[in-house]
């Protein structure tokens, strides 16, 4: 979204020399300046590895939670954990699972419970939360990566 | 073959942004209050239903909020930048030519898309939503004006279903009776007041106005709104009628960029035309997104686009702080390797630097022609005895006692400390 500015005709010439640099290409428009002798390694740059890039390749669709609780602890998600959350997946039987249940958020894993789904904990003290009818419950997000302190 | 424009708007975007993580609020009401909790900037459609007008300053309604039970929170940008920078991310994933137009809407142009426009944008809709959990409404139509009334058609009419496609429409002439004179993009109140006085009081009735009646008028401006809405498209995407909400610096490069340099130069050229746009409007900003891509339709090259939205602790219309910002967002985004076609910044959080709520540390607004000399002297300083030597106070103190920012939800998104808990 560009200011319009009125300019007289007269002063066109000296405008359109100003924009187009004299002949000259503009810095901003154009390629890298060349100075001095090209690296040989200019081919070869690489960037570090960027650990966003392993675990959220979908930027857009990730976002972080941290962990409270020790029901997970089987799945290696221990309290004060942070958890990678991916949207963009549908979950489905077998995923951790960000889950919304009764106006509260629990991470536990989608199972299939005979012919309906359930969401199981990984610790021997907790049970299952069977999803009937009267549950009010919708996945959140996919949890795709845990990340622990050690 | 008309082309095919879409408007892609977030639905209340900042009501939304709340409710990304508190699933428990969807339909129920809840507000958005400005800076230091000065009125209402957002409000969701149950609130809307209940006559709680905008812009209504929160000490007169806070017993009427109370006694309705509507949910009220301080105005959190970092959540609502990031989650609008993540929406642009996902439509510049999935479509050719993206024009972002505020912070919560963005133009894109769909002709020719294969399965046809229409599907295309109901599937990008449920994508917009289940990625980021922001709901969207998508208007498709010749021109962009069309492409934004039929955008509200589609917000507000529920069979539409969120998505509403004037090309494709038996009656389109009906959408246009629909939409009232002061809606329309482009015209402003005063013209429509005028208009709305000649019995002309719909985008139908002024469709059918006489070209050169208008011109005279209503200019140039008013006539281009006349041919858009006739389907002659006058403007392009990355022109029209400027937002109010937002201020938005950018423009394709002529030639692909690729250094890290240029784009730094490129994003503090914006970034000043922007303060300029602002100060004209005497307002100040809160919050700058900045934005840069790769050329999508150059096929076989590497692809690269990202968004990146930060805010300002201070609401301002200070170049130098502008293009600070702006220049730590680009660096943040920047990836060598490969040939960008764009960048962009976008103000927003926009406010009167004058009658604004300010907080303890603002810079009054008398004050703001003092301020550059004084930016130089701190500048000078820091550049002999080193980096901070001189600070402002608000930069560096991390106290809740900035701003009166008493229910700002957290910052689930840009603060390691505010993510969000969930119980194992």
């Amino acid at each position: 979204m560009l200011k319009h500015t009125s300019i007289p005709s007269q002063r066109m010439p000296w405008v359109i020399g100003k924009l187009t640099n004299n002949g000259k290409a503009l810095p901003l428009a154009g390629e890298a300046v060349p100075a001095g002798f090209p690296s040989p390694a200019d081919e070869y740059l690489e960037r570090p590895l960027d650990l966003n890039e392993y675990v959220a390749p979908r930027p857009e669709a990730t976002f972080f939670v941290r962990v409270s609780g020790d029901s997970m602890i089987g799945a290696g998600i221990h309290h004060d954990d942070i958890l990678v959350v991916d949207r963009s997946q549908q979950a489905v039987p077998g995923n951790i699972v960000i889950a919304f249940v009764d106006g509260e958020f629990t991470v536990k894993r989608l199972i299939r419970d005979g012919t309906e789904l359930a969401l199981a904990p990984e610790n021997p003290d907790f049970s299952t939360i069977p999803l009937t009818l009267d549950t009010t419950f919708e996945v959140w997000g996919v949890v795709r990566h845990v990340v622990h302190k050690v | 073959m008309p082309k095919e424009y879409a408007l892609i708007d977030c639905n209340n975007f900042y009501a939304s942004c709340e409710r990304a993580f508190r699933p428990d609020l969807r339909g129920r009401p809840l507000v958005v209050l400005s800076n230091n909790d000065g009125c209402i900037i957002a409000r969701s459609n149950e609130v809307k239903d209940l006559g709680v007008g905008m812009g209504t300053p929160y000490f007169k309604c806070k017993a009427q909020l109370e006694r309705h039970g509507i949910a009220v929170f301080s105005s959190n940008y970092a959540l609502y930048g990031d989650l609008s920078a993540r929406v642009m991310r996902v439509l510049t994933r999935f479509c050719p030519h993206v024009e972002i137009y505020s912070i919560d809407e963005a133009f894109v142009d769909l002709s020719g898309i294969p399965g046809g426009a229409t599907q295309f944008a109901r599937r990008l809709r449920a994508t917009v939503e289940q990625w980021t959990s922001i709901p969207v409404s998508i208007g498709i139509g010749p021109t962009k004006t069309l492409a934004k009334l039929t955008n509200k058609f589609a917000k507000q009419q529920p069979r539409c279903h969120g998505v509403f496609n004037l090309n494709t429409s038996p009656d389109p002439d009906r959408v246009l009776r629909w939409t009232e004179i002061g809606d329309i993009w482009g015209i402003g109140p005063r013209h429509a007041k005028r208009l709305r006085k000649l019995g002309v009081n719909n985008a139908f009735d002024f469709r059918s106005l006489k070209q050169d009646w208008v011109k005279k008028k209503m200019t140039i401006t008013g006539l281009q709104t006349l041919l858009e809405l006739r389907g002659l498209p006058c403007h392009g995407l990355e022109a029209g009628p400027v937002s109010k909400k937002t201020i938005v610096s950018s423009r394709s490069f002529g030639h692909p960029v690729t250094s890290q340099e240029h784009l730094l130069e490129a994003t503090a050229q914006y970034a000043t035309r922007a303060a300029e746009k602002l100060r004209k409007q005497r307002s100040v900003a809160s919050h700058i997104l900045v934005f840069l891509q790769t050329n999508k339709f150059r096929l076989g090259q590497p692809q690269y686009s990202n968004t990146v939205s930060i805010p300002l602790i201070v609401s301002t219309a200070h170049t130098p702080t502008l293009i600070k910002a702006a220049q730590a967002g680009m660096t943040r985004i920047y990836r060598e390797g490969y040939a960008y076609k764009k960048c962009g910044v976008m103000l927003s959080g926009l406010e009167a630097s004058n009658g604004r709520w300010l907080s303890l540390l603002d810079i009054p607004p008398d004050a703001h022609s003092r301020h550059t000399p004084i930016m130089e002297a701190v500048d000078a300083c820091n550049a002999r005895w080193g980096r901070d030597t001189v600070k402002f106070a608000a930069s560096g103190i991390n106290g809740s006692w900035r701003m009166r920012r008493e229910m700002r939800s957290p910052r689930y998104t840009t603060t390691w400390d505010e993510l969000l808990g969930v119980q194992t």
